[in-house]
């Protein structure tokens, strides 16, 4: 069979399809989801340092201090709120409900919104129990 | 006739994958697991921000949470490994997926076991 020359999902978005708040949020969804299973990585690279304690554990607290570790933790972290956030979203979804389009806008915004004010909190909490 | 399926292949209920509903079914379920385990986990990092290694280890080490920790490892890597497949299975195609597929399987299998040894390191030898 003869494969045509035509634009594929996700690449169709942008030049053939204009990008919505549904699409572009499911594509964060596994954008995020990818940035979270490294940090998943990162987070078994905690649990052994600590455990074995001294020079590795120092290790690690100097590179997650450092500006790309700072960087990389924030990422993970908002990454993490948005994908829990939207997960929600996802499940109601799985259980039949908020199909409609105006409720998946609506879904979508509160999680756009909760994402950022989470973040936030989060961080705010964060650096307020280093002070 | 209404159904051309054979009554087998209805009884069995894998559909034409032949996988049935088994790896959608455990991506939700994991996702639900990890929908309280992650909150939890967030709280309890946040606490830990600039601690030493000794407050570090003595708070993974206590009962709830090494069970918690546990719990929230082998959930992050299942779904992780789940839905790395799907990303890989939508975008990459032919050998490259093949390797794609295995390394996922390898490297979440490995954090798994990695993260569960050091914080079984850490209880045990509170």
């Amino acid at each position: 069979m003869a494969t045509p020359k035509r634009p594929l999902s996700p690449f169709m978005i942008g030049p053939y399809y204009r990008p919505q708040i549904t699409s572009m949020m499911s594509i964060t969804h596994r954008l995020t989801g990818l940035l979270i299973a490294l940090g998943g990585f990162g987070l078994a690279w905690w649990l052994l340092a600590a455990s074995l304690g001294g020079e590795s554990y120092a290790a690690f607290q100097a590179c997650m201090g450092s500006l790309p570790g700072k960087a990389a933790l924030f990422l993970v972290s908002a990454a993490l709120v948005y994908h829990f956030l939207n997960g929600i979203r996802h499940l109601f979804w799985d259980a039949g409900r908020g199909f409609t389009l105006p409720q998946a806008y609506a879904s979508g915004y509160t999680v756009i919104v909760l994402s950022v004010l989470l973040t936030a909190g989060l961080w705010w909490l964060a650096l307020g129990g280093v002070a | 006739m209404s159904d051309l399926r054979h009554p087998l292949a209805q009884a069995k209920g894998l559909g034409s994958a032949k996988d049935g509903t088994g790896h959608w079914w455990a991506q939700r379920v994991s996702a639900i697991a990890l929908a309280f385990l992650a909150p939890w986990f967030a709280i309890f990092a946040v606490g830990l921000i600039g601690a030493d290694v000794d407050t570090v280890r003595a708070a993974i080490a206590r009962p709830w949470c090494a069970a918690l920790l546990s719990a929230f490892v082998l959930a992050l890597f299942w779904h992780a490994r789940l839905g790395l497949q799907v990303v890989v299975e939508d975008y990459i195609h032919g050998w490259k997926e093949l390797a794609l597929q295995l390394l996922i399987k390898f490297a979440c299998a490995l954090g798994a076991i990695v993260s569960l040894l050091a914080i079984g390191r850490i209880a045990f030898s509170a």
